[in-house]
């Protein structure tokens, strides 16, 4: 009796139920975020380390890092190095995303620091404006890569036959299937598909400059390409820098664009195409997740030195 | 003076001219493309010449690709649901209970949404594989919720941390617990964030394709993005490119209806949650 009125008097304050409320509203997530992140993460890279194959999944055995690289002395005395890590396939494949990832992001940071200016100025028929450039967005990626496909075919592609009759072209491209233009094609399918996602970042951070700003600086006179360069970019620097690092982070995983719009290419093959190729087409399952865990790798060490370099705050917390 | 004014304005409307036909000619080429077939299909048409609907009916007589518009629509929605019911929960103790750790959990959250997928591929194949739901709905439900379930969180935590302190507190004084809380005080403020998340999450699991591709292996399980990536003619030579693009308009057409309907709502989601749908 005595202990349930001491209980009530000293039981957990506000802040601790709440607190202990808390983590029953995160547990659920945070289980299922285990389930399916960082369990799955956790076995591809214990996998990169047999031999595991596709058809017997469990039969894997302990191989160190063989999958990466291993060195073995034939009898004659020569050494002969083994592992993606002197696959030239793979090497093909990672200078293949990071030309792709550094090119498309730049272009669309370019083309969406342009439409965001556009659609930050007052003009009739901007809200018009603002729903087209979201079609792209919205179209699924697939489907996207086949419309492409379809104005990029050799024979019949509307592209050949406008560069034709403009006379750009002196002859009918093989776009998607020429190792010349096939990176082009994607580049330019993806650039298409994704400047209206950046576009969209840039203005919000554009819509957070004062406007006095701009009638200050047309009342001193200032030049406006001066204006852009010594007050607008500086002042969206921070939403760009985040839009951009989302961009490159999604330019590094590709995948369905390229599998679709430019398939069996060794001109555009990228990380996340060639894992998923030995891991279950070649069946070299394990080959496959040492693929993908340097993937990963790669990506992890580049938002670290991103985000330590740029001192982006992508929580928000700091502002609060 | 005004001439220089006049210039610049034919500038700048040419400016955006360029911008409009660019975003849209691709789409508008496709809807062109699905209304022709045979051999008209192979002379460059800039205009729509003929109404020909033969692309669709083929489209929609065969079976398999109702079945996946039928997949796609299920997994999709099955995918928003789960994660909404959990984002809410979790997204209420990001937002407004402090905790030790909390900017720490925040940033893992938002690096599991940036997890390249092909990272977990290998591991969610065993898991798959393991629970017996390869080449069902389950395996997709499942899996898109690595994109999913960390963009619901996030945009819902940052959306909740707006909401002033007050209305809260009035709650907390009458002895509301925090589940009261949720569902009485902030659901109701939180339709539209869960409407613009739960939006761009169907789009993200209505477009997703590397686990779709990975995790059917019957063409009537397939996804609708897998099955247009995938539809081949009868030799590899003769894409059937009338039938694809009938496809593609179709399964579009109600994305862009969507997206421009709530296009202020998605570009307020996106913005906040900063990730590509």
């Amino acid at each position: 009796m005595t202990d349930r009125i001491a209980g009530r008097a000293s039981g957990p304050s506000l802040r601790q139920r709440r607190q202990r409320a808390a983590f029953w509203f995160l547990a659920p997530m945070l289980f299922a975020l285990f389930c399916v992140a960082a369990w799955p993460l956790g076995r591809t890279i214990w996998f990169s380390l047999t031999n595991t194959t596709l058809s017997n999944l469990y039969g894997g055995e302990w191989i160190g890092f063989d999958n990466y690289l291993s060195m073995r002395t034939l009898s004659s005395g020569k050494v002969v190095w083994r592992g993606t890590l002197v696959d030239p396939a793979w090497w093909n494949a990672v200078w293949n995303t990071i030309r792709f990832s550094f090119v498309s992001v730049f272009f669309e940071t370019c083309l969406g620091l342009i439409v965001a200016l556009v659609l930050n100025a007052e003009f009739k028929g901007r809200a018009f404006v603002r729903a087209a450039i979201l079609i792209p967005w919205a179209i699924p990626t697939i489907v996207s890569a086949k419309m492409w496909a379809w104005m990029l075919n050799d024979q019949f592609g509307i592209l050949n036959d406008i560069g034709m009759s403009l006379g750009l072209l002196s002859q009918k491209v093989a776009w998607t299937a020429s190792p010349d233009t096939a990176m082009t094609a994607v580049l330019l399918v993806d650039i298409w598909k994704t400047t209206p996602f950046m576009a969209l970042l840039i203005l919000a951070g554009l819509q957070m400059v004062p406007r006095d700003i701009y009638e200050a600086a047309k009342i001193d006179g200032i030049n406006p390409v001066k204006v852009f360069f010594k007050v607008t970019l500086p002042l969206i620097k921070p939403a760009l820098m985040v839009a951009v690092i989302f961009r490159m982070l999604d330019a590094l995983r590709i995948f369905d664009l390229v599998y679709v719009l430019t398939p069996n290419s060794a001109a555009t093959k990228t990380m996340s195409v060639i894992s998923r190729e030995n891991m279950i087409d070649f069946d070299k399952f394990a080959y496959g997740a040492a693929q993908s865990t340097l993937l990963f790798a790669i990506i992890a060490v580049f938002v670290s030195l991103y985000i330590w370099l740029g001192r982006v705050d992508l929580s928000g917390e700091g502002s609060k | 003076m005004t001439r220089h004014k006049l210039l610049k304005d034919i500038g700048f409307y040419a400016l955006v001219v360029v911008i409009v036909v660019f975003s849209v000619f691709p789409f508008y080429y496709a809807i062109v493309t699905s209304f022709t077939s045979g051999t008209a299909l192979f002379q460059v048409n800039y205009w729509p010449e003929t109404l020909d609907l033969s692309n669709y009916k083929a489209v929609l007589s065969s079976k398999n690709f109702l079945y996946s518009i039928a997949n796609s629509l299920i997994i999709a929605t099955a995918t928003v649901a789960f994660s909404l019911l959990l984002g809410v929960t979790a997204s209420y103790a990001l937002a407004r209970v402090r905790f030790r750790g909390r900017g720490l959990l925040l940033m893992t959250i938002l690096a599991v949404s940036m997890f390249p997928q092909i990272a977990v591929l290998a591991g969610l194949f065993e898991l798959v594989r393991f629970l017996g739901i390869f080449n069902t709905h389950w395996a997709m439900i499942l899996s898109y919720t690595i994109f999913t379930l960390p963009f619901t969180v996030w945009v819902l935590t940052t959306f909740m941390r707006d909401l002033p302190v007050e209305i809260e507190e009035a709650a907390i004084v009458d002895g509301a617990t925090p589940w009261v809380i949720i569902t009485q005080v902030f659901l109701p403020l939180l339709w539209p964030a869960m409407v613009t998340t739960g939006l761009l999450a169907f789009i993200g699991a209505w477009n997703e394709f590397l686990f779709a591709l990975t995790f059917t292996s019957t063409e009537s399980m397939r996804t609708v993005p897998v099955a247009i990536g995938l539809l081949s003619g009868a030799s590899a030579q003769e894409i059937p490119w009338g039938p694809i693009m009938a496809a593609s308009v179709i399964v579009t057409v109600p994305l862009i209806i969507l997206v421009l309907i709530f296009q202020r709502k998605i570009v307020a989601g996106l913005t906040a949650g900063g990730v590509k749908g």
